[in-house]
């Protein structure tokens, strides 16, 4: 399938490998210019450290360009830095996930170093105190910052305690310093491997070169230890209204989030609440939130509602900053607006234009070589098929305002949702 | 760059235009040659807020359809408001973007304006700036830079300060709007999927009868010498530790700017154009402040700019060390730098990055149509094209001479932001 004579990734141009240990390599070309991209994910997530040692999966995943059996620090920047190049590392909920770019000519250089710091990190003392002071630092600020304390709060209300999504990847103030080198090392040793791995190549080198590098350097890693998963514990729904406010001085807004858990991306009616979800609070200018909350009544710059949908039910939310004397006025807004959802289709115009967003969209998603990878690599973790991006449109236009109605009704209750508050003493 | 057209239409519209068909996408830019930096004391913002009034729609477009319309087409839009200029722009699928041509053609004339729709603006931007407000950084990069300026309209935020967003009127909005919203004050920018011929036909029919305006007179007070070093204190609840400094810089078009750019990427590692970023772990500031740990992050900025502006290093102190020690450090590498020329390994390795960067800034029609637009407005697209070449030529004498004459403590500001003991958070839960 094509648009304007350009093609749009699928069977034909994704070159889909999977390695002798089971990681699965996907290379996509792309000649328009001279970089490339490398994205991917291992299973190595929060999801395996316990709530008293919260950040453990974070902290590794950001110590292990911090020093390998092969180079130190200034080794490994110097690799990327020298040529222009860069590297990332960061782990969230479910997996541990990486992004890389480089000018073509340098992807084996930038596997070299990705391979490198995957199988052979040493977490130097000296270096993971010093990462620890920055994490700690980093913590302090979000301990001020309005947006990141309401949606703490939001997260901590809507899911127990044991739950992963109660708490957050970068772990707290308490759980950090106890954290130790030996820690970090034995996580890694644990979790990380080829099994569940993802790497995806998209930019200006012949896929099958691609595949070989990939191979090269990561296809004789072995973990005979490394454990799947842990299942997830239930995340039932808010059965009340919980509010929870967070007193931050010297603030001039106050950030609201106000939800309910959601689908997760493998949930059947997931496109339904995407939609739904749309119209809520993304379409044009934030949707129905954003036209009644800034539009009509200038309450706040921002208002809208984003829907998590990863592996498990993550949140489906609403989020506004707003002047600390309006906060009432906004949440009773919002609350209107999610009794108006559930309570009556949406009209016709609605889906139609945003149906018509959502394959319109496609080809500015898909304009640079980030978008493609994030792209594959979404169909390669959900096992959407390499023949998603060909077939979303259909998908999408035969959805009917019942179907949106029926997802919106299944989790949003306007008596049942937390709403957290951060801002100054009112 | 191979390619662009560069064509003036009667009416004075500077239209600049590339092909390019690695995606079935175009981005269309609309430039006005007007921000902040031509505001006076009582109306600053008023840029910002014009920007704004636009998107609240015209008799052919009306507020509330604009958006509906662009992203039923697939397309996405916004606008920026900078010190120098004022920007729109619409991303669409190759075959859609007439929409985008129309909407700018109608809404560089038609905008209403309507007065209820100012008041309800108003509310929006106030929240805007509160929103900024509860970032430490925010406050101090407000207090460093009307210390750094006394004259020039680079003194105040873009977004202004809060008592000219609470009296500023809708005549006066509207004024703004007139005088500087014409053709002969605006550059036009496609880049992507289209034939040039078709394209620069269809920009004439919907944009060549507009009427040229009185060429617009500008609000400029050049900036006095600085001859001395001035300090600020911001003091306010939180939990961190910044430092700033900010040394007067030269205009994007002169050599010099060129200079400091390599110097800015040996000190605090270069700058993204968009398109991809490259770390600052193996620059000197990097080394000095945040491997020694007295930081956690430095950051340098170098924005081209019209008029002589700023170059300015950030800094987060690290929990338990203090803004002093953190200075005297950062001191001590400026001295360095100004003492020494820096090696030819730093020199390469600062052309490479601004290669590589180069390059990743091209991979999307949009950054390449804004670099286009952005430096018509100050100098000529070319500044774009030339953008590399120019960096190439950089030799370690030209960097140790800037590093002399610019990175004087006699033309520096230096602020700080102290948090107070305010700092205690409470939590409040309830349930119902």
């Amino acid at each position: 399938m094509a648009i304007n004579g350009h093609s749009i990734p699928g069977p034909d141009t994704i070159t889909r490998v999977v390695l002798d240990n089971g990681i699965v390599v996907l290379a996509y070309e792309n000649f328009a210019a001279q970089s490339v991209v490398i994205t991917g994910s291992l299973t190595a997530g929060a999801l395996f450290e316990p709530a008293e040692q919260a950040g453990l999966a974070s902290l590794t995943a950001n110590a292990l360009m911090r020093g390998t059996q092969h180079r130190d620090f200034a080794a490994i920047h110097s690799s990327l830095e020298d040529v222009g190049a860069d590297l990332d590392l960061g782990a969230g909920v479910h997996t541990t996930n990486f992004n890389g770019k480089a000018l073509a000519e340098d992807l084996p250089l930038l596997v070299d170093l990705l391979a490198d710091v995957l199988r052979c990190p040493t977490f130097p003392p000296e270096q993971v105190e010093r990462l620890r002071g920055e994490v700690i630092t980093g913590l302090q600020y979000r301990e001020h910052d309005t947006r990141y304390r309401a949606n703490r709060a939001f997260r901590e209300q809507l899911y127990p305690p044991h739950h992963p999504y109660h708490r957050g990847v970068r772990g707290t103030l308490q759980t950090v310093p106890q954290l130790t080198a030996a820690d970090l090392a034995q996580f890694h040793r644990m979790t990380y491997g080829p099994s569940g791995m993802i790497v995806v190549v998209v930019g200006a080198v012949p896929a099958p070169e691609a595949v070989e590098i990939v191979r090269a350097r990561l296809g004789d890693w072995r973990n005979p230890d490394q454990p799947p998963p842990p299942p997830l514990p239930e995340a039932p729904a808010p059965a009340e209204i919980r509010r929870t406010a967070v007193v931050v001085p010297g603030k001039t807004q106050s950030d609201i989030v106000l939800g309910v858990t959601g689908p997760s991306r493998l949930a059947e009616d997931y496109r339904a609440a995407l939609l739904a979800n749309s119209i809520l609070g993304q379409f044009g200018m934030m949707g129905r939130i954003g036209e009644t909350v800034r539009e009509k009544q200038g309450l706040a710059y921002y208002a809208y509602s984003s829907l998590e949908g990863g592996h498990g039910p993550g949140p489906w939310s609403v989020t506004a900053g707003v002047n600390p004397a309006n906060v009432q006025r906004a949440v009773d807004s919002i609350v209107a607006e999610i009794r108006r959802l559930i309570s009556e289709p949406v009209s016709d115009e609605d889906l139609d234009d945003n149906k018509s967003y959502f394959t319109g969209h496609l080809p500015l998603q898909l304009e640079s070589n980030e978008g493609i990878a994030s792209s594959i690599l979404n169909i390669e973790t959900y096992q959407l098929g390499l023949d998603y991006l060909l077939k979303v449109r259909d998908q999408i236009n035969a959805l009917t305002k019942e179907d949106l109605l029926a997802a919106a009704q299944r989790y949003w209750n306007p008596d049942a949702f937390v709403l957290a508050v951060a801002g100054p003493q009112s | 760059m191979a390619g662009v057209i560069r064509r003036q239409l009667d009416n004075g519209l500077t239209v600049l235009l590339k092909e390019q068909h690695s995606a079935p996408v175009i981005s269309w830019w609309v430039l006005y040659r007007i921000g902040s930096r031509n505001e006076r004391t009582g109306l600053t913002g008023i840029s910002h807020w014009v920007e704004h009034m636009l998107f609240k729609g015209t008799e052919q477009f009306p507020g509330g359809q604009l958006d509906r319309l662009i992203s039923r087409e697939g397309g996405s839009w916004n606008a920026q408001t900078s010190m120098d200029y004022t920007a729109y722009y619409e991303t669409m699928p190759a075959d859609r973007i007439d929409l985008a041509l129309r909407l700018e053609a109608d809404r560089m004339v038609n905008a209403r304006f309507e007065p209820d729709e100012v008041e309800s603006e108003r509310t929006v931007i106030i929240s805007e700036r509160q929103g900024a407000e509860n970032s430490p950084l925010f406050w101090l990069g407000e207090e460093v830079r009307a210390a750094a300026f006394r004259v020039h309209g680079y003194h105040h935020e873009i977004i202004g300060d809060l008592t000219d967003l609470q009296t500023m009127t809708r005549d006066d909005l509207y004024q703004h709007y007139r005088r500087y919203y014409q053709p002969n004050n605006a550059i036009a920018v496609a880049v992507g999927d289209f034939n040039a011929d078709a394209m620069l036909r269809r920009i004439e029919e919907l944009y060549g009868a507009i009427p040229p305006g009185e060429p617009p007179q500008f609000f400029q007070r050049p900036e006095p010498e600085q001859v001395g070093e001035r300090r600020v204190k911001v003091e306010r609840p939180g939990n961190n530790q910044f430092l700033e400094v900010a040394y007067r810089a030269p205009a994007a078009t002169h050599d010099d700017w060129f200079k400091l750019a390599i110097l800015n990427s040996v000190l605090a590692g270069p700058s993204g154009m968009g398109g991809g970023a490259v770390d600052n772990k193996t620059s000197r500031l990097y080394k000095a402040l945040v491997e020694t740990e007295l930081a956690v992050s430095v950051d340098g900025g170098l924005i081209p700019t019209i008029d002589p502006y700023l170059y300015d290093l950030t800094v987060t102190v690290r929990d338990g060390r203090t803004l002093e020690a953190v200075e005297a450090a950062l001191d001590a590498e400026i001295e360095r730098v100004r003492r020494e020329p820096i090696t030819a390994a730093e020199l390469l390795k600062a052309k490479k990055q601004a290669r590589a960067l180069f390059a990743y800034s091209t991979e999307r029609v949009t950054a390449q149509a804004f670099w286009l637009a952005f430096a018509e407005n100050f100098e000529s697209y070319t500044w774009f094209e030339n953008y590399v070449p120019r960096l190439e030529a950089v030799t370690v004498d030209d960097v140790l001479d800037v590093a002399r004459r610019y990175l004087r403590p006699q033309c520096r500001t230096v602020g700080w932001f102290i948090p107070t003991s305010g700092g205690d958070l409470d939590s409040l839960d309830d349930e119902e």
